[in-house]
This record gives C-alpha cells, structure tokens and sequence, in this order.
C-alpha cells in the first residue's frame, strides 16, 4: 500500500528521526523530511504562531506546512516525557494542539503521545496505536519498534563518537538526496586527523565504564568527550552547550558547528557526552532538573567549566527558551565562579544577522586561542 | 529567625497568619513597586519570566528591612517555577547576602521530607498548634477571595470612583489584623457591608459588561504586575472574574497530593477540543475557562501572561481558535518589566469598547450564533 508519512526535519528530528523512520518503514510506510530550514519556511512558521512563541516552534511549523502535498500523514508526536519524573518542555506536551489550532488543511496528524515520567504502560500504549494506523498486526508492530530502537542505539552510539545528527545519518545512509554536501562533508572530516581521532576511539564507548572515563586522553575532542584532560597539544577545542534543534539546525544556528571547524576548532556538543558523565555533573546542582535536555544541557556545561578537557565553552540558544533561561544563569554563575574557561553566550532568534553571529565566534575563538598561550 | 517570603496578590494575608501561627517571626515584604521591579529585574536573567525577577526583588527588599530566612515553594515541572527557589538561591548569595532559603518541595508521595522543612522552618510545634494556625490562615484565605469577588461586582457599580477599591483595603486591613476564627468571620462581615456601602443608589437594576480574566495565577492575582486590570476593568463600569483565586492555587499547589483535595477536571474537559493533554502551570486551565465563560455568554476573555510563559504560549497558540469556534473575543496582554500602565489601558479600553459594541449589536439583533 505504502503510504507517505511527513517528518518535519525540527525539534527532536534531531534526536530520534533514525528511530521513527525505521518505525515506519518497518510497517510498510515511506518516509518523508521536509527539506533543510529556509528563511522561506521560518517565515511560514513565524507567520502562523503568535509572536511569543520560541524559535524552534516556529521553524516547526514552517516545516510541517512545508510538508503539505508531500505526504498522507504528518508525525506530531506529543513528546511529554521520554524519562522517568522529567519533561521536556511544555511547548512539546501541547505541539500537536497548536499545530492543529495553527495551520489548517493539513494531512492527518499522527500525535502519538509518548509519556514515560510515570509508567511505560502509556509508551506501549502510543507505540500500539500509532502501529494500528498502519497494520493490523501487534506482531508487526512489535518488530517495527524493535527495528526502530535498534536504529536509534546505533544513531546514539554515533552522536557520542563525536558526529553531528547530519554526519552520523549521512553515515547510516539515511540522507536524503538534497544532503550530498554532507556526505563530502563526512568524508573529508573522517579524513582530517582530529575527526577521526576521536571517531576511532568509538567502538570503545560502549565499553567505557566510568574509571576509564579518567584515562588518558588522545587528543582533542575525543579527550574531551571522554572526560579526561582533552586541552594538551592540538587544536583548540570548544564544549557547544544547546538544545540539538537549534546547534544543529544550520539555518538557526548559521552554521555554528561548520563554521567552528572552519576556524580550525574541534567541536564537542552536549550529545556527544556520554550520559553517565551529563547524569554525574547535572547532580551538583541542588535539584534535580526536571527538563531531560535542560538536565544535559546543565550537566555538559558543568562538565565543561570544570573538567579542564575544553578551551572554552559556548552556550547557544534560542530567544525565549524557557528552560535556558535559567540553565543559562547557572552556567553563567559557574563560569564566573571557576574562571578557567572562558564562557560566551550566544541567542539566536529570527532576526540573527549570520556576521553578527560569525563576529562572536570569531571574537570567541580568539580568547580561547589566546588563553592557551602561557 | 525573620521569615519572609515572595508577593502574590493579597496572599501575604494568609502566610502572615500561618507562619505567625506556628510561632515563627515574619516580614511581610513591602508591597511590589517600581522600586522592587529595578531591583529584581537588574540582578535576574534577561529572558526569566517576571515573576522570578519581582520575587528577588521582594526578597531584598525584605532583607533589608531585617528578614535572614526566605520560604519558597518549589515544583516538579515542566513549568519553570519549580527551579525558581534553586536559582533564586543562587543569585542573592551572588550578591553577597546571607539568608537561608528553605523550598517547600511537592510532598510526591513523602509528606516527611515537607515535615521536615516545614519544621526547619517554624520550629517543632505540638500537633494542635499546626491544626489551629491552618484553620486560621485557611480562614483569612477563604475571606480574602470572598471580599475580591465582591469587589469585582461592586466597582462597575460604585458611587464614586475608586471608592469598591478603598472599601477592599480597609476590609482586607481587618481581616489581617483578626487575631482568630470568629474575628475573621466578623471582619469578612463588616467588609462585605463595607462594599455594599460603596455602590451607587440603584446599582441593582445596572447589566454591565462581563469580561472574564484567564492566565497565569501569578500575572492573574498580583495586581502591581497586571498594571491593575482588574481595578481598571471594573472602574470602566465592566464586572470582571477571573479564573483563578489564591484559594484554588493553594488547593492546587500545595495540597494537591497530600488531602487528595484534587480540583475538579471540568477545565481539562472543556479544553479537550483544542488543548488536549496537561502543558504544566496553568495552560489547560486557560483554555478551559475561556470555554466556560463563552458557554456563560461573557462578553470577553482576557488572558494575561508573563513574556516567555510557556504553558501561556501553547495556550495563546489555541485561544484563537476558541474565540472563532465560540464566537468569544479574547485578547492577550503579556507583561514583562517593561509594560506600561498607558499602553495596557490603552488596550484594555479599546477591548471594552469592541465589547459594547457587540452587545448593542446583540441587543438589537439577538445572540450571535456560535460558529463552529
């Protein structure tokens, strides 16, 4: 039969596209993304949702009605929780609400409603019902979401060997056809000394345990993704704290990572720390951050300010992203109270000029360059 | 030990009397000012929502008039009040003051850990003396709200302007001055005459305009952030409600899991066509209770939120949707530190005049039908 379902390429795209894809297509679907974010689809977005709305909301729905014509259905899910006594944000619990109330003549809406913060009954739940839009079948159900959990551990093994969500699905062969640059990309960064230094050190990682997490380190970014000291000779390398929509988004964030490694800097971002060491840094603070990406956020950042593996760390987020609002405030706290890492916060909303952007970084990549010298 | 705690509405009433009542020695913050705002909002993070910047300013403003303890309530999520009392903390021990913040979590199923804190707080109490101090401040609670829904019916209709307004501060003066049970039975007593007395000769036979006020609680009850909707609604002749009172908040926030006192779900019923899953705060509610007050033929429905409410935002996102089903006008007023009292009323006073607008349309060619 094979019906079209819709993926809009925004928010947890970033996070979990490996594992819905499979989902579907296990169950005889085919898969579609909305393409890379234009200035056209912010505007569609920015044009429907009220003006308070974040960034990242807004490039969703420019994507989702990107997507209109393309496709039978188009993936919503209601992503309440993915962990036990955590959300992610409240604009998630009610996405499917405002797309709808927001952008009329759409395809079906599939907003299967994944809630873990209590039990796993409702996950099995919303697993079962979405698979009964497509088949009759549990078992085939069954074995989707096995494929679609297999997917996503072997996409979550890439982030953390120091890939972006890009490269690492370029690598799995999940790039569509219009995504060949980073194919080259790839190719070129796995033949550069630093990418595939810290690619290689890779297979290890599901070894790792956490004393081997103090071992010495290789070199740059794969030190740092191991928690050891990553700073010794090399390249200079810079901790990216930010939700993965808006860092990886090369629209939103005019290309920070690119444009970084342009600049002869390595790149570690908060999803490429193994979780074990995000889980043991968030703990030093106070409370327990209930927002799953706050709490990574919060952890990477702490490990970065402390743990002498980067040369500087770099906060990117979006305007009027409530849980950076405060995550932001703590890491700014720390970095003021450690001083050995210089620290540097950058937002970006709909009116981000990319030489502004470009400006600070440079400035930013400077200090630490500078800062290295004794 | 000098207790204080944040500004919310006519809340300090309540907190004043259980503290008090529980042996500790309180200061009640100064009421929230242009003052309290520069302060709070130069020391907090740019993008936090309002009510953490006012919160830092009451605290200072209270430490500076001899207060060493703050008490907080914390929160569980997804909204980000609940790490308000963490980052607070944080920011006034940058500043060099020295304090103890004690945040009274959420019981989640262990009320001992809300014991203990509590205890840190007032000190061990017999059983009895916890009994009779919630009594009173649940009392003083239940007569504040009472008094503020009066208020509302009284201004459209009052004698002379601003007269419902003074009426509720002396009233409001006594019930906090009540020393127990029966005093705040006769305060709310001679309150209520107290407002009676403040209407106009023939306020009864009067049909004002009905505008319903939905939101955030904290935007909703403080009238110093709010720009004095409420008050400015109702002296326009217009009788106002509002979706929220302190006494459900509480009810809510507090002892939501521990008296199993759970709120009604009519809100999360009446919201299901257009918001229909929990978005934290009190976005569900507010969506909910514009649904109600159509169904009740209000005239309008004005949400009020702080910039970069989340839950306010989803909420924002649906309303119009409810206002073209239902046939509702509704409009959003956002506040952050820099609203000001001209643009608001600004606001508001084109929104009444759309309002009596439509009702003499209505009164001429009946009720509109709701679209849908």
């Amino acid at each position: 039969m094979g019906e079209v379902v819709g993926i809009p390429r925004a928010l947890l795209y970033y996070h979990y596209y490996p594992m819905w894809k499979a989902f579907f297509e296990a169950l005889g679907q085919d898969v579609v993304t909305s393409g890379k974010t234009t200035r056209a689809i912010l505007d569609a977005g920015a044009k429907v949702t009220v003006d308070e709305a974040c960034l990242p909301v807004k490039v969703f729905h420019g994507h989702v009605l990107a997507l209109v014509g393309k496709c039978d259905y188009i993936f919503v899910p209601r992503l309440v929780s993915v962990e036990r006594r955590a959300f992610i944000c409240p604009k998630f619990m009610g996405l499917p609400d405002m797309i709808r109330c927001n952008c009329r003549d759409i395809p079906t809406i599939v907003d299967s409603c994944i809630n873990l913060s209590r039990t796993t009954r409702e996950y099995v739940g919303a697993v079962y019902s979405t698979g009964r839009m497509f088949t009759g079948s549990v078992l085939k159900i069954l074995a989707a979401h096995n494929r679609a959990r297999a997917a996503l551990a072997r996409y979550t093994r890439r982030l953390e060997s120091g890939m972006t969500p890009d490269e690492a699905m370029a690598v799995m062969g999940l790039a569509s056809p219009c995504d060949e640059p980073v194919r080259t990309a790839v190719a070129a960064a796995l033949s550069s000394s630093s990418f595939s230094s810290s690619f290689s050190s890779s297979s290890s990682w599901s070894s790792l345990s956490s004393s081997s997490l103090s071992s010495p380190p290789a070199s740059g970014a794969a030190g740092a993704l191991r928690g050891g000291p990553g700073r010794g000779a090399g390249r200079v390398v810079v901790g990216l704290v930010g939700h993965p929509y808006v860092i990886y988004d090369p629209f939103v964030s005019m290309n920070v990572v690119r444009r970084l490694r342009e600049m002869g800097v390595s790149v570690v971002t908060s999803d490429m720390l193994p979780a074990a060491i995000t889980e043991r840094e968030a703990a030093r603070f106070p409370k327990r951050v209930f927002w799953t990406i706050g709490r990574r956020l919060l952890g990477a950042g702490f490990h970065f300010l402390r743990s002498g593996t980067v040369h500087g760390c770099l906060h990117m987020r979006a305007f009027a992203c409530g849980p950076e609002s405060l995550i932001g405030e703590v890491l700014e706290r720390e970095a003021a109270r450690s001083r050995d890492v210089p620290f540097a916060t950058i937002t970006v909303d709909e009116h981000t000029g990319e030489a502004g952007v470009l400006t600070r970084l440079e400035a930013f990549v400077d200090v630490m360059t500078r800062r290295r010298k004794p | 030990m000098k207790v204080t705690f944040a500004h919310m509405g006519n809340l300090y009433i309540t907190v004043k009397a259980l503290l008090e009542g529980l042996g500790a020695e309180v200061v009640v913050p100064p009421m929230p000012s242009k003052r309290t705002l520069s302060i709070g909002s130069r020391h907090s993070p740019e993008f936090a929502c309002l009510p953490l910047k006012v919160n830092i300013g009451n605290y200072i403003e209270a430490m500076e008039i001899g207060a060493d303890t703050i008490a907080m309530a914390g929160g569980v999520g997804p909204c980000r009040f609940g790490l308000y009392g963490e980052v607070q903390r944080e920011i006034l021990k940058g500043l060099g003051y020295e304090f103890e913040m004690i945040i009274i979590e959420p019981p989640q199923g262990r009320l001992r850990h809300v014991l203990q804190q509590v205890g840190r707080l007032v000190g061990r109490n017999p059983v009895g003396r916890y009994v009779s101090a919630a009594r009173l401040a649940w009392a003083k609670m239940m007569a504040v709200d009472e008094l503020e829904r009066s208020v509302q019916r009284v201004r459209p209709v009052e004698g002379r302007r601003g007269a419902a307004t003074a009426a509720l501060a002396s009233a409001l003066r006594l019930v906090d001055e009540a020393a127990s049970m029966a005093r705040v039975k006769r305060a709310l007593g001679e309150g209520q005459e107290m407002l009676l007395d403040a209407r106009a000769p023939g306020a009864d036979s009067s049909d004002p305009p009905r505008i319903g006020i939905v939101g955030e609680v904290y935007v909703v009850l403080e009238p110093f952030v709010n720009c004095d909707v409420e008050r400015r609604l109702g002296e326009m002749g217009v009788l106002v409600e509002r979706s929220i009172y302190i006494g459900d908040w509480v009810r809510e926030h507090l002892f939501k899991d521990v008296l199993r006192l759970r709120k009604g779900r009519k809100p999360y019923d009446l919201a299901k066509p257009y918001l229909r899953h929990f978005v934290g705060g009190h976005g569900v509610e507010t969506v909910g209770s514009t649904v109600e007050y159509a169904r009740q033929r209000f005239d309008g429905v004005i949400q009020l939120a702080p910039f970069t409410c989340m839950p306010e935002i989803v909420a924002q996102d649906v309303l119009p949707a409810v206002s073209r089903d239902l046939g509702i006008p509704v409009m959003t007023l956002v506040f952050d530190e820099h609203s000001s009292d001209a643009g608001v009323l600004t606001r508001l006073e084109a929104f009444v005049d759309l309002v009596e607008r439509s009702r003499r349309r209505q009164s001429m060619t009946g009720p509109p039908r709701a679209r849908g």
